[in-house]
């Protein structure tokens, strides 16, 4: 039923500027990492000149290996808990305290950053805990769960759910048949969720910034102080790096989805 | 069904932990975001002064209660400073919500309207810019906008301007950005929303002879409703709270409340103040995030 002859003129042409604002700003980006003059705006030829000023820079390489080891740590801690969190909700039904457990995993989707960080500081301190690492890969789990627990959830929700059943009618035991069954449907869903738990973490600067301590600064808050000094093309050849590392999560991401769409179910939104 | 039931026991035992962490590290910090507000604000590390602390026991709460201040709250309420920056995020929010609505929903219904096996690939192009880095999508735009910037050398080319004009710093580039930013999270419920719509409605109105646009206002839109719901309450309210995007991209003449409590707690290291920013935030937001809340709840409800 649906043919392009659906489309009007305004259609296309909206899709078009669209994808361009979307697009070009971080193209632009890219190809000015590449310039060879020290004038960011001045083009002096393709070079790797910046990349070379990059991996010398001792106190940037010590934040990019910072932010790596949270992301890899929140991640999967979030994986696991945002995937508990995933089924509980979608096959357990009615417990007490449901309706606020499901609420307190949605707030932090548009919860502003800032409160959030703020909070998760002041808790720290009442604790008394050493602010590094630990604070800021528990701050990331925090924020990060909640995403993979719509992700999987949203696949939990669109799978058939006889074969759950079927299992269990030939005599597996539940968690069996969450084992044998369920996990590897949801296995694509729940890598797209590590992987967008990994970049979220990556992307945090005002949480990170909150929850850290002396001297453990991860790349956006290194980032972010260069910034506000100006644009500097080292900082230009850096952003293209981390794009380049989202690029592989986002296509071994995509591959995953598409292996669990191939197997005939509905694949996860993402 | 019985076998759903058996599998629904073991699966409440599923949320123990996420429930605890949640707990934990979410619900528990905002008691001491609150109990901070109501402190004194000390020159001192941490820098507040305590109004009670468990160790004390019992007795001791009494006295506390009497020497809970609200004190950061009535500076809240007399200092221009913090009204102006609640009203300034407020009103950006509403503007950027609107300028995003606008662009958004032009794109999202185009999306719509691809054949559907373009449709998973134009929505994989809307994502794919959320997960780039949010820092550097910003950082991307102070490339273009400063003042020998991109923007600059074309408006120069093309001889649209006979000098530079003064972008960055300024509340037009700040919208820039946050449209920018924010436009997924505009997309993606409206396409949502619009692809779920039946073609079949919007032919019985051709059909009946209502015009393209009598069929769009009267029939495509109103049924678009609940997305355009959800996607202007999920760029509304993180916009209310925003800081990054402001700090890099507009002027430092008037700051969004993000960037006062980001002052305050990181430059006045006044950490009582900073909290009870946080506390009167929290409240401006409560009500569309329990209108968020709801929304979510009843599209899971549906798609079940």
């Amino acid at each position: 039923m649906p043919s392009a002859s659906r489309l009007s003129r305004f259609n296309v042409a909206s899709l078009t500027l669209g994808l361009a604002f979307l697009y070009l700003p971080i193209l632009i980006l890219v190809i000015y990492s590449f310039n060879a003059s020290r004038l960011v705006t001045v083009w002096g030829g393709w070079s790797l000149r910046w990349y070379h000023e990059f991996f010398n820079d001792g106190a940037m390489i010590d934040a990019a290996w910072m932010s790596l080891r949270v992301g890899a740590t929140s991640a999967t801690v979030a994986t696991l808990l945002g995937t508990l969190a995933a089924v509980a909700l979608s096959r357990g039904q009615g417990f007490r305290g449901r309706m606020l457990f499901s609420g307190m995993l949605y707030a932090p989707l548009v919860m502003p950053e800032v409160i959030t960080g703020l909070s998760l500081l002041l808790l720290f301190v009442a604790l008394d805990a050493e602010r590094g690492f630990w604070t800021v890969t528990i701050a990331h789990t925090t924020l990060t769960m909640c995403f993979v627990a719509v992700v999987v959830q949203s696949r939990l929700v669109s799978l058939d759910r006889s074969l759950e059943e079927a299992a269990m009618d030939l005599g597996c035991d539940p968690f069996r048949a969450f084992v044998m069954v369920t996990l590897p449907l949801i296995a694509p869903a729940v890598v797209a969720g590590w992987m967008l738990a990994f970049t979220l973490s990556l992307d945090d600067l005002v949480i990170a910034s909150f929850t850290t301590g002396p001297g453990s600064a991860t790349l956006p808050i290194r980032i972010y102080s260069e910034v506000r000094l100006g644009v500097k093309p080292e900082i230009n050849a850096i952003c293209t790096l981390v794009i380049g590392l989202i690029a592989v999560v986002i296509v071994i991401a995509s591959l995953a989805s598409k292996l669990s769409s191939d197997r005939g179910e509905s694949a996860a939104p993402l | 069904m019985s076998a759903r039931r058996i599998f629904s026991r073991p699966a409440r035992f599923a949320a123990i932990a996420p429930y605890v962490w949640m707990v934990l590290f979410f619900l528990v910090p905002f008691a001491f975001v609150a109990k901070i507000s109501l402190s004194q604000t000390a020159i001192a590390q941490p820098p507040y002064t305590p109004v009670f602390s468990l160790a004390d026991g019992l007795s001791s709460l009494s006295d506390a209660f009497a020497a809970l201040s609200l004190d950061n709250f009535r500076l809240l309420l007399s200092d221009d400073l913090y009204l102006s920056s609640y009203l300034r995020s407020v009103v950006v929010a509403v503007t950027s919500t609107a300028i995003l609505l606008l662009i958004g929903y032009p794109i999202a219904y185009g999306m719509a309207r691809l054949p559907r096996r373009w449709q998973g690939i134009a929505m994989m192009l809307v994502i794919v810019p959320f997960w780039t880095s949010f820092l550097i999508r910003i950082y991307a735009w102070v490339n273009i906008l400063q003042h020998d910037g991109l923007l600059n050398q074309i408006l120069l080319a093309l001889h649209l301007v006979s000098t530079p004009v003064v972008w960055l710093s300024t509340d037009s580039a700040m919208y820039v950005g946050i449209v920018y930013s924010y436009l997924p999270f505009m997309i993606l419920p409206l396409f949502a929303t619009l692809t779920k719509l039946e073609p079949a409605l919007e032919e019985a109105a051709a059909d009946l002879g209502a015009s393209p646009r009598e069929i769009f206002w009267l029939v495509t839109f109103p049924l678009s409703l609940p997305g355009v719901g959800a996607g202007a309450l999920l760029c509304f309210i993180p916009i209310v709270g925003e800081f990054v995007i402001p700090d890099l991209l507009a002027g430092s003449k008037s700051l969004m409340i993000g960037q006062t409590l980001w002052l305050e707690f990181f430059t006045n290291k006044d950490w009582p103040v900073a909290s009870s920013i946080a506390v009167v935030l929290l409240g401006v937001l409560l009500l569309p995030l329990l209108l968020y809340d709801r929304l979510q709840r009843r599209q899971l409800e549906a798609q079940r």
